[in-house]
């Protein structure tokens, strides 16, 4: 669940990052690499800002950018997705080749994971390719240490021909290694990166087209990369380099001969495309193992004993779901009773202030319903949204991030894999379904990390079956009001948190029916080849789990609710307030729906308040206490014992509250979502989809419940 | 023998990768390639996908993929 400042809400929306210089001189440096290598980290280290990082693979899955000084320079560092190479398979490949490529970066830093070095070496030569100002920065050098792998930089460097520097990123001395290299680049512009060759027959297609291309102004595009990207049809590129050569570009009889005349060579050779990019990276696979048997040292035993012991106990047949279960059940336990108290301590506060702000408004003689408007209409609203949202928020996310950084997310993704596979879907959906916890448009756009277009349809159009925060602190409350009556003390938050991993299961358990259900009728396919990279346990910095997950996301997320929740109070206010022939026009809507939430197990009133919840679900119980506070029969509460019976009284059962936490668990996705699954998806076709499948899948539990549940008693 | 056929805990060298296209890529961009030495760690509780060790790093492959890569086992299976 990447969810910070820059992943989301509206700037999920315009991930189109534009990069723009401060001043000529700024110099723009570029961080590549591999996934979970620590980029983010990194950036982080040298920006001082607070992207966000987590301990597994795809977690960056668009641009992000940041400055930072030296005595000597000014930066603007860009974070672009970890990729396993520049080929381009799946969409956040293609921004990071793009903006190596197009984006013109002064510098390119990639950033390798020392532990396993030659693989990541792979990108390290591809980007040598396209551009001469390369840096290496091996990271994770402590972890390789431990590990006893040792690394000849001196060797490497040599092997390479660019300077190579080695960091432990969450050491902040060794950081400075890579700015004093920044601050000396200009001097290193002579390194000759190695460039890997071919065998004969891809050389001499791409000296066919190079020879034309060198004739043409490719503005800082390297014609060497250009062509033998141009060998291979690639659609994306082709776009790319009309975009940034302009339209001309493929106009140009000359290279278009050039380039037919070499594809006819290769097809000639018995070379096709396929064969092409197969023969390409088998070269620079071959490459980067010769450079590492020269310069690397492994020892015995690289992944860890105790990480094998938590492995085998986290995905055993016997332990491996029992855990899963046992850890959600945990994290839901803590969140619930430690939320408890703070909860209502600032219920009291916000009512103090309440009456002390009233008592100030009445000073100034205002119209009484002004007050009214303003005390019981936006402050209120606004006090409920913080008083319930922020404690369970502020135990669930640091919890929750915990198990980010442990290393825990990618194993969960190993074990629902294979009901993934049978949905015929990816494993990586598990993962973007943990996002979903966190804000489901976040949880959208991580669908990135899904190479399969059809698969990550699927990711994207289940991910709002599981609740996002915006829905945590609702359903909390509607189990609260279910079991008032039932036991008290520790019991209740057992009870409480059981009912509520029930709540989430089910909701995962739809998760795979929709999905299922969809991969057999709209998005028909067989499940695609995946591969799912399971990081090493690293231990969590908690002081830094603790301040990224309350200042960065909690505050974030509950200042998003508060701005929706203080217009939607003055709102309701105004509908349940102003009156026409003595009925209130909130009275009107609830009772021209009434009929029809009555089938659903609810009522007028908590059907428009899910409508109302549109641009923020946080609002929902809100809206429905004030409608029914308006209505007269009560009106003071603070307490679940005093919002239990408000809602009595106005005619809940125990079947009502059961419909309400199913109906917020499947209804429409909040405008955010909608509008992130619009970009994602660039259809409309799919965006209605994603609204009406899980509403309609919400009516039919609720009616179902209802009808069932009224039958037996 | 086929990748597929690996027990937990046994090693063996890569001998081919009967895949192509984007899927062979991908798999020698994560260090799969002739010759590798690669490790079978653990499955996950309904037997797919396997973890294996591979230069270092723990990946997750599904049946359909072990099927296609060949290996020679390090060590004499003791059955």
């Amino acid at each position: 669940m990447g969810l910070t400042n820059n992943s989301t809400g509206h700037n999920l929306i315009d991930s189109n990052l534009k990069i723009v210089k401060k001043s000529e001189n700024e110099i723009i440096v570029a961080l590549a690499g591999n996934p979970n290598v620590g980029k983010s980290t990194i950036f982080n280290a040298l920006t001082g800002m607070k992207q966000h990082t987590g301990n597994w693979p795809g977690k960056t899955v668009s641009n992000a950018q940041g400055r930072f000084y030296t005595d000597k320079n000014s930066y603007l560092l860009v974070d672009i997705p970890g990729t396993y190479s520049l080929m381009a398979h799946s969409t956040e490949e293609e921004i990071a080749r793009n903006y190596i490529c197009f984006g013109e970066p002064d510098v390119v830093v990639v950033v390798c994971d020392a532990t396993c070095l030659e693989r990541n070496l792979n990108i390290v030569i591809q980007t040598c390719e396209i551009t001469n100002n390369v840096i290496l920065c091996i990271n994770l050098i402590d972890e390789a240490k431990k590990k006893h792998i040792k690394i000849d930089t001196k060797k490497v460097e040599k092997e390479l021909g660019i300077p190579v520097i080695t960091t432990a990123a969450n050491n902040k001395s060794t950081i400075k290694s890579l700015t004093d290299i920044l601050d000396n680049f200009d001097k290193l512009q002579e390194t000759k990166p190695l460039i890997p060759r071919y065998i004969n027959e891809i050389e001499e297609a791409i000296k066919i087209i190079e020879t034309e291309l060198k004739k043409h102004d490719l503005k800082s595009v390297n014609p060497r990369w250009l062509s033998l990207r141009l060998l291979d049809n690639d659609g994306s590129l082709i776009n790319e380099i009309k975009a940034h050569l302009g339209d001309d570009f493929f106009n140009n009889k000359e290279i278009i001969q050039a380039i037919q005349k070499a594809k006819k060579y290769l097809v000639e050779c018995n070379i096709n495309s396929d064969k092409l990019n197969d023969l390409i990276v088998d070269s620079i696979t071959k490459l980067s193992q010769k450079i590492c048997e020269n310069s690397i040292e492994y020892c015995d035993g690289q992944y860890s004993l105790r990480d094998r012991k938590i492995d085998k106990l986290l995905t055993s047949k016997v332990t491996g779901y029992p855990i899963m279960i046992i850890m959600l059940l945990f994290i839901f336990w803590l969140t619930i009773i430690g939320a408890n108290y703070p909860s209502s301590l600032l219920s009291n506060g916000f009512l103090y202030i309440q009456n002390y702000l009233s008592k100030m408004l009445l000073y100034i003689n205002p119209p009484i319903w002004l007050h009214d408007l303003l005390i019981l209409g936006v402050f209120k609203t606004v006090a409920w949204v913080v008083s319930v949202m922020l404690p369970p928020m502020a135990i669930f996310f640091p919890l929750f991030t915990l198990l980010e950084d442990l290393g825990v997310l990618p194993r969960i993704a190993f074990n629902l894999d294979k009901p993934f596979k049978y949905c015929n879907a990816c494993g990586k959906q598990a993962l973007t379904m943990c996002m979903g916890f966190g804000c489901n448009a976040a949880g959208v756009v991580g669908c990135r990390i899904i190479d399969s277009p059809r698969e990550r349809l699927l990711a994207i159009l289940t991910n709002n079956f599981v609740p996002c925060n915006g829905r945590f602190p609702t359903i909390i409350t509607l189990i609260s009001i279910l079991i008032i009556g039932i036991s008290s003390g520790i019991y209740s938050s057992i009870i409480s948190a059981v009912i509520l991993t029930l709540v989430i299961t089910l909701g995962i358990g739809v998760t795979f029916l929709a999905t299922k259900a969809l991969s057999i009728t709209l998005l028909k396919g067989t499940p695609s080849s995946y591969t799912l990279e399971l990081p090493p346990y690293r231990r969590p910095q908690i002081s830094k789990v603790i301040t990224r997950s309350i200042f960065d996301r909690a505050l974030f997320v509950l200042g998003r609710a508060v701005s929706v929740a203080a217009p939607a109070g003055l709102i309701i206010w105004l509908m349940a307030n102003v009156k026409i022939y003595d009925i209130s026009m909130l009275n009107y809507c609830s009772d021209f729906l009434d009929p029809f939430a009555k089938l659903l197990g609810l009522d007028g009133v908590i059907l428009i308040a899910f409508i109302l919840g549109f641009p923020a679900n946080e609002i929902v119980i809100p809206i429905i206490i004030m409608a029914y506070l308006s209505q007269g029969s009560l009106t003071e509460f603070s307490s679940i014992c005093e919002l239990s019976n408000l809602f009595i009284s106005n005619g809940w059962s125990w079947i009502t509250v059961i419909c309400t936490i199913v109906f917020s668990l499947f209804h429409w996705p909040c405008s955010t979502t909608l509008l992130t699954i619009k970009k994602e998806t660039a259809s409309l076709k799919w965006t209605l989809i994603a609204a009406v499948l899980p509403t309609i899948i919400g009516m039919i539990f609720c009616f179902i419940i209802n009808l069932v549940a009224n039958l037996v008693i | 023998m086929n990748l597929s056929d690996i027990r937990i805990g046994e090693k063996g060298k890569i001998k081919s990768i009967k895949i192509s296209g984007n899927m062979r890529r991908r798999l020698l961009d994560i260090g799969i390639t002739d010759g590798t030495e690669i490790e079978c760690v653990f499955k996950s509780p309904f037997g797919e996908p396997t973890a294996f060790l591979i230069k270092g790093a723990v990946i997750a492959l599904r049946n359909e993929q072990c099927d296609k890569i060949t290996i020679k086992l390090s060590s004499e299976r003791v059955s």
